[in-house]
């Protein structure tokens, strides 16, 4: 319950950015440099409270993690329900049609998986260059296999059961067997593996982002927001990366427990 | 068995060709790396001349086709930017980055398994819960916030430890190692402890979880009817099944850890294969990043499989031949 009103919270703040926000943290004209790396609690030179301090700019930090964390659910969601899609199309493919078509999507995924999703992302991203939907696309390649692998596993347990049987008997068409009878029975483990992998995303993207590697500086998710301020830090002036930092471990923590929640509650092994 | 290693490597192999080819063309298409390595006050006969020594004058597939020639002979080629073999470059970083990955590995058991097992055996209790508590936060942290976090407490606040770099290293046959030093100590704990954090997660929910699998078996039952002591029970039995797939785990984890060493080496400074990376994407030194991809998959497919072999030495119910090649 806890995880599902945090995260509540969080989609709200992103969602209500620009009405919540003190400042619009990207409009150059409502910055003034002299209010640059300010602390906590700190009033500015127009009178606004910078209750997170303000970074080298004289940014605003609550506003610039509302607006943060905007683009690391934008990124972690968008690239989630892509993989999803392209993970459960190939999977469904692979049980379905068996075979080589089996073979060689599963194989694929196989290597795939043996490498970290870290290291894939980084070679990706080494090569696409950086920008949204570069890191969305890199997201995506890293994670469709986990759901392949997912909804094969399911589809094949499905497949042999009786309903599908009766349905072929009906002489349904193989699309309409896939679609409405066995994914729908392939569903609650796949709905865990994606809450987890919105969390893996958006841990995925900050790391990319702090490495300098995903989004550039005009679209600053929570993570190029900590990137910035790491070289504050051996100065003390903690404020620039810490809270940043919080906001992503709320919002990675609520998905968590949101995911652990699910699955107990999906769970038919735990249903008495 | 025979026919399952070959088959493993002529996939290994076909897997760095093909990775080989796309990090090239990729690299080859993001940027010109003579941009950045040149003056740019260097009229056009100087650069020219430049191009020409990189080998970047001629064709792509020329230059792929002349890398692959090298390749074959151990030769990936020189970096642009440091002119040396760019295998002896990484070379040179890799012991930094594995006495990290071998640090980390080794906080992550020491303190996974006990704290687990504990878990498992009082799954209600408030250190159970606890523990529980501690590591859903472990997997949630990102590893390289924890580690500026960590600077900042340790380094900045407290002035304990040192925030970046290895230190004075030692030579241990040959090699050069920070562990045998103090001053080594004081630079690898933090970076190993950033890197730890994750796996440690890791290994405790696996072993509680094994731990409360065991612990209803009839195997443990019939042992405490014998009447065993409980330190017996749990030292020998539980934990004996219990450490099949956690050897597993470490041994597939350690080739993650090696690729997660990119983030804390980049936080801490320290001098591995992962910042010579970062550096290198940056700089587009291509020969650098394809040498370390060809490495990395290589280290990869070696660990992945050992915990192959390992794993049907320690389990004779599993069967390579049956298991997916």
């Amino acid at each position: 319950m806890f995880g599902l009103v945090l995260l509540g919270l969080v989609v709200l703040m992103a969602i209500m950015a620009p009405l919540i926000s003190p400042q619009n943290p990207y409009d150059l004209a409502q910055l003034d440099v002299l209010d640059g790396r300010l602390p906590p609690g700190s009033v500015s030179a127009d009178g606004a409270t910078f209750w997170l301090g303000s970074d080298d700019q004289g940014r605003d930090m609550l506003s610039a993690i509302f607006y943060g964390l905007r683009i690391s659910l934008t990124v972690g969601v968008a690239s989630t329900v892509l993989a999803l899609t392209l993970g459960l199309a190939l999977g469904l493919a692979a049980a379905y049609f068996g075979g080589r078509i089996e073979t060689l999507i599963m194989r694929i995924a196989d290597i795939q998986l043996s490498f970290p999703a870290i290291l894939m992302a980084l070679i990706l991203l080494a090569v696409l260059g950086q920008g949204m939907l570069k890191i969305i696309v890199a997201l995506v390649t890293v994670q469709w296999a986990y759901y392949a692998r997912t909804v094969r596993s399911a589809a094949l347990v499905e497949k042999r059961k009786e309903y599908v049987e009766a349905a072929r008997c009906l002489a349904l068409s193989p699309a309409r067997i896939v679609f409405r009878h066995i994914l729908p029975n392939c569903l609650p483990p796949l709905i865990v593996v994606a809450t987890v992998q919105v969390a893996a995303a958006i841990a995925l993207e900050a790391t990319l982002s702090f490495l300098g590697l995903g989004l550039p500086i005009t679209e600053p998710s929570l993570g190029l927001l900590i990137a910035n301020g790491y070289q504050y830090l051996l100065s003390g002036k903690y404020w620039i990366s810490f809270f940043p930092g919080i906001a992503l471990l709320l919002t990675i923590v609520s998905i968590n427990l949101v995911a652990d929640q699910l699955r107990d509650v999906l769970n038919p092994r735990l249903q008495r | 068995m025979l026919v399952f290693v070959i088959r493993r490597s002529l996939q290994a192999l076909l897997v760095m060709f093909v990775m080989s080819i796309l990090v090239f063309v990729g690299v080859y298409a993001i940027g010109n790396p003579i941009d950045i390595l040149i003056n740019p006050l260097a009229d056009q006969i100087e650069r020219e001349h430049a191009i020409a020594a990189l080998g970047l004058d001629q064709s792509l597939w020329a230059q792929y086709v002349k890398f692959l020639g090298g390749a074959l002979h151990g030769d990936l080629g020189r970096s642009f930017v440091h002119s040396t073999p760019a295998l002896g470059l990484i070379l040179e970083r890799m012991p930094a980055t594995l006495e990290l990955a071998m640090a980390a590995m080794l906080i992550a058991i020491v303190l996974g398994i006990p704290l687990g097992l504990w878990a498992g055996l009082k799954p209600n209790s408030f250190a159970g819960r606890s523990i529980m508590a501690g590591s859903i936060l472990g997997f949630s942290l990102p590893t390289f916030w924890v580690g500026l976090m960590l600077i900042m407490i340790f380094s900045v606040m407290l002035g304990w430890l040192p925030s970046n770099g290895r230190g004075p290293t030692k030579e241990l046959f040959g090699v050069p190692v920070s562990f045998l030093s103090l001053e080594g100590w004081r630079h690898l704990i933090l970076p190993a402890i950033n890197l730890a954090l994750f796996k440690l997660a890791l290994l405790i929910r696996l072993t509680r979880a094994g731990t409360r699998e065991a612990l209803l078996q009839d195997y443990v039952k019939f042992a405490r009817a014998k009447g065993l002591t409980n330190a017996r029970v749990i030292g020998v039995h539980v934990l004996r099944n219990i450490l099949i797939p956690i050897v597993t785990i470490i041994g597939l984890e350690f080739g993650s850890v090696i690729a997660f060493a990119i983030v804390t080496e980049s936080v801490f400074a320290w001098p591995g294969m992962g910042k010579l990376l970062i550096d290198s994407i940056n700089l587009l030194d291509r020969p650098v990043i394809v040498a370390y991809l060809l490495i990395t998959v290589f280290m990869f497919i070696v660990i992945n499989l050992l915990v192959d072999l390992l794993y049907s030495a320690l389990d004779p119910r599993v069967r390579l031949a049956d298991s997916r090649g």
